[in-house]
């Protein structure tokens, strides 16, 4: 049995083709993949990201408690409403999953964690919880919802849906939420490359909130043009681009680790002793002869690689990826994918390949 | 679902059109194209090339998915439609316009084993 979001109904009333993603029943896309990919790009979309779970953590040795469990250090929030992109590591440095962590109070933060992982995220951090002994409250919201309006018109129609929110987020920064009561935050985050905002609120309001950001000509975007929009603006996907067994230094997510501090955070020892082994980066196909898929073999001078995620890039007009090389591999390498029987030239670089609209790799 | 009563059917999404000439065009279905997504790559197999019942010879990709092209029946390829590959979109806007190749079967009886429109139907909708 699929579980389902609070706006299972209004995808289906819209026609969307619904797949199982992780055990929820969602939709890949209301039609056409690619024009929903284009209106993110050049107006505004809006995506139902409810599997999604938010985790409310409470009590006075929160801040403690997240520098140990994070790779990223939470000690740069400052401000109230600062966001932060950190991975969970096991003990071996693998990464258990990649969330965001949000700054409230000194005693509140919130992290949103990925949907297929979202159980065993909570039984970890129970576990190092008890760990670390700081008591904290651990409180996964189910009763909350969340969409993610993105592109260049997206705050623009999500003010004209919701002016009273406008004065509280108006100012808000990249990377910055702001919490209108105890249950709606109103984030300056995506997973676009656009700009936008993730709005997380009651469960009960999704379907109202959802039919009036539409009502802004605002287009209902399914998950395929999500990876695909992911995808050229240079972000990971958990469970394809790493997961447990890989390490976050060789996922191109050394930015994320944050190793400044003498801060003795779970999987630090690991991490620090096996060091980066790869390089992962972009390719863009230059030979015709298909689409860059993930678990592709790529041959680089330095030996052989592996693509984790491949696609055709409708604002590019090509195909790229992001695949884990040989170290050493650098941008504008030249390598060779093998796709089906034939080797395709492919040119390596560094992403993102798209931001805000424009092409990054010429 | 759009299935065109003159044509005949593979288990496996194609659709087969016997051609004056005793050539057989094959396509995907329009359920098969609708399934894929957006299309952006078709590769045609070559004139010239012979082949077995059931042999791959092309592909099809959409943004999603690559999927196999097959032979409906043995016989040799007289042609491939190069002009998908510069218009793949094509196969989304009219999947019954966009042949792919054309075989020349060795037996034309085997035509006689594909589904029809009604059994087609009634295995794209299970």
């Amino acid at each position: 049995m699929l579980k389902t979001t609070p706006l299972n109904a209004v995808h289906r009333e819209a026609g969307a083709r619904m797949v199982d993603f992780g055990g929820w029943d969602m939709p890949v896309n209301y039609g056409s993949q690619v024009e929903e990919h284009h209106a993110v790009r050049r107006d505004a979309g809006i995506f139902d990201v409810s599997h999604m779970r938010v985790v409310d953590l409470e009590g006075g040795g929160v801040r403690e408690f997240l520098r140990f469990a994070l790779a990223n250090d939470v000690a740069k929030l400052a401000l109230p409403g600062k966001a932060l992109y950190s991975c969970l590591l096991n003990d071996a440095g693998g990464v258990i999953d990649d969330l965001i962590a949000y700054h409230f109070r000194d005693d509140f933060f919130r992290l949103v964690v990925n949907a297929g992982t979202a159980e065993g995220d909570i039984q970890w951090l129970h576990s190092l919880n008890a760990l670390a002994g700081h008591g904290v409250s651990i409180r996964p919201r189910e009763d909350l919802a969340m969409v993610a309006v993105q592109g260049p018109n997206a705050r623009e129609k999500f003010w004209r849906a919701f002016d009273e929110t406008k004065p509280a987020t108006e100012a808000l920064g990249l990377f910055q939420a702001a919490r209108l009561g105890d249950d709606i935050m109103v984030a300056r985050t995506g997973y676009t490359g656009e700009d936008g905002f993730e709005v997380v609120f009651p469960a009960s309001d999704a379907e109202s909130i959802w039919r009036s950001v539409v009502g802004q000509g605002v287009r209902p975007c399914g998950l395929g043009a999500r990876d695909t929009l992911r995808l050229e603006a240079g972000m990971n996907l958990y469970g394809q681009d790493m997961d447990a067994a890989v390490s976050p230094l060789d996922a191109g997510l050394a930015w994320t680790v944050d190793l400044k501090a003498p801060r003795p955070f779970f999987g630090r020892k690991a991490l620090e002793a096996r060091g980066q082994q790869q390089d992962f980066l972009g390719l863009v196909l230059v030979d015709k002869g298909g689409v860059l898929r993930a678990h592709q073999k790529v041959l680089a001078e330095g030996g052989e690689g592996e693509i984790t995620s491949g696609t055709f890039s409708p604002t590019l007009g090509v195909s790229i990826a992001l695949a884990r090389l040989p170290r050493g591999t650098a941008p504008g390498a030249t390598v060779r994918v093998v796709v089906r029987d034939r080797e395709l030239a492919a040119r390596v670089v560094k992403p993102p390949f798209v931001r805000n609209g424009q092409s990054l790799v010429g | 679902m759009n299935i065109p009563k003159e044509l005949k059917y593979t288990a496996s999404h194609e659709w087969a059109r016997v051609e004056p000439d005793g050539t057989v065009s094959i396509g995907i279905t329009d359920h098969a194209q609708e399934q894929l997504g957006d299309i952006v790559f078709v590769e045609a197999p070559k004139a010239g090339r012979k082949v077995a019942a059931g042999e791959a010879v092309g592909v099809v990709e959409s943004v999603k998915a690559a999927s196999d092209i097959y032979a409906p029946v043995a016989g040799e390829i007289v042609a491939g439609n190069d002009a998908l590959a510069d218009s793949p979109e094509q196969v989304n806007a009219d999947a019954y316009g966009s042949w792919m190749y054309r075989i020349k079967p060795d037996n034309a009886a085997d035509l006689d084993k594909l589904l029809d429109a009604a059994a087609y139907e009634k295995l794209a909708s299970e």
